[in-house]
């Protein structure tokens, strides 16, 4: 049990898919300007990912090492359709603000790299609480992100009125530059957080849990190789 | 408006205003993995905007034709098996035709499958309801779009190399923080070509 539990929690602090991994990192920029559309996305991804891991843990026997990679990424296609006519049919004004970044989870390399260093490995019940906790922690940075970007950009959290009216906003939280800046400083904080736990600080964009990394590397001539330093005990 | 004025404005808006990285967030990682060097972000942005512009001219007849009627809900699924298929079959055609370009570009190939940016642009196109010869355009626009932001970014990491940056922003931080400052100077280009 304590075993399972460890996979579990495992995604949502230690190897937080978007601030230790640094997975997914397209619609964590794009989606943030409000927290509401933040749990959308969050929620969305959870489920491809809770599903799509326990279809290809069942799978993993069966699929073909060679032809590994378009296998995963049909089935995660497959519940990305789901989840799209879910979404369409119960909640069609997340499905407006998610737009194209609803479709695109197919090619959120978190689903992806939880399917080829996890689900591929291990058996159903270890790869769907993977799976969960991964999610989770995807929905709870996403969430957070949007409730900083919304309380600066437009002063409400959730659509509740909190500075707005009293304070103007800072518009440029809500346009590009303000996801780009959040992350950055959301991503130096949870470093700072790592370091001081002796654990590794995050240099490069998450090479190590990469998918495609293999070809990345060769691409980037060890890019992802010179720079993993671990912090000074 | 005349069909020239309509494609410099694709082109301007895919280009600049519209910017793929910078101001749509789609193909960040390659943005942030693959932009340490100038010479390696030129390489995978043309392959980038190649690759985006052959699956444009198949996914859309593909749309257009069989699925837009009664078979929508398989837009996600097929499209993105048919990039897998044409990205294999780019590399295949070009080991065995044009070797010098494999060997400059074959390497980043199999990186853009699962890049949101090729996927991403196809569904734009038809989701946007642009006719064949713009959803090109389009496509070559973005790629372009993309290849601009990869070699300034490239540019401004190179110089970060040698910089003197706070300890607390080390790494990754200052890496995106550069990105937001990049973006922000894109963010002047709003309003040109409507």
């Amino acid at each position: 049990m304590g075993k399972n539990l460890k996979y579990f929690t495992n995604g949502i602090l230690e190897e937080n898919p978007t601030l230790r991994l640094v997975l997914g990192t397209c619609p964590t920029l794009a989606v943030t300007t409000a927290a509401k559309n933040g749990i959308g996305m969050g929620l969305a991804a959870t489920a491809v990912l809770v599903c799509s891991n326990a279809a290809i843990s069942l799978l993993r026997k069966v699929i073909p090492d060679k032809v590994r990679i378009p296998a995963f990424i049909t089935i995660i296609a497959g519940f990305v359709s789901v989840v799209q006519m879910f979404v369409k049919a119960f909640a069609p004004s997340i499905d407006k603000s998610l737009g194209i970044f609803l479709p695109l989870i197919v090619v959120n390399c978190i689903i992806l790299a939880r399917a080829e260093m996890f689900a591929s490995k291990n058996s159903v019940l270890p790869s769907v609480l993977d799976g969960l906790g991964m999610g989770i922690g995807f929905t709870c940075t996403l969430t957070l992100m949007g409730m900083i970007r919304e309380f600066l950009g437009n002063g409400t959290v959730f659509g509740l009125t909190v500075t707005a009216g009293h304070i103007t906003p800072m518009i440029i939280f809500l346009l590009p530059p303000g996801g780009f800046f959040v992350f950055g400083i959301l991503v130096s904080l949870s470093n700072a957080l790592a370091k001081k736990k002796g654990k590794k600080i995050v240099e490069h964009i998450g090479c190590e849990n990469c998918p495609s990394r293999s070809f990345c590397e060769k691409a980037n001539e060890g890019a992802c190789e010179e720079k993993e330093a671990v912090v000074n005990e | 408006m005349n069909k020239v004025t309509a494609i410099t404005s694709i082109l301007l808006a895919g280009i600049l205003t519209n910017n793929m990285v910078l101001s749509k967030f789609l193909g960040i990682c390659p943005f942030l993995g693959v932009s340490k060097k100038v010479k390696t972000a030129l390489s995978m942005s043309i392959a980038v905007t190649l690759v985006m512009v052959i699956a444009t001219a198949v996914t859309w007849p593909i749309d257009t034709y069989i699925l837009k009627d009664n078979l929508n809900y398989l837009q996600t699924v097929v499209f993105i098996l048919v990039i897998a298929a044409i990205v294999q079959l780019i590399e295949i055609v070009l080991k065995k035709y044009i070797p010098p370009i494999y060997k400059a570009l074959g390497i980043y190939l199999p990186l853009i499958t699962t890049n949101c940016a090729v996927l991403g642009i196809t569904l734009l196109n038809v989701q946007n309801n642009l006719d064949f010869v713009s959803s090109l355009f389009n496509a070559f626009a973005a790629g372009t779009g993309f290849l601009l932001a990869m070699i300034l970014f490239a540019g401004v990491r190179e110089r970060l190399e040698t910089a003197d940056i706070p300890e607390f922003l080390k790494g990754l931080p200052i890496t995106l923080i550069a990105a937001a400052l990049v973006s922000l100077s894109f963010l002047g280009f709003a309003g040109i070509g409507g």
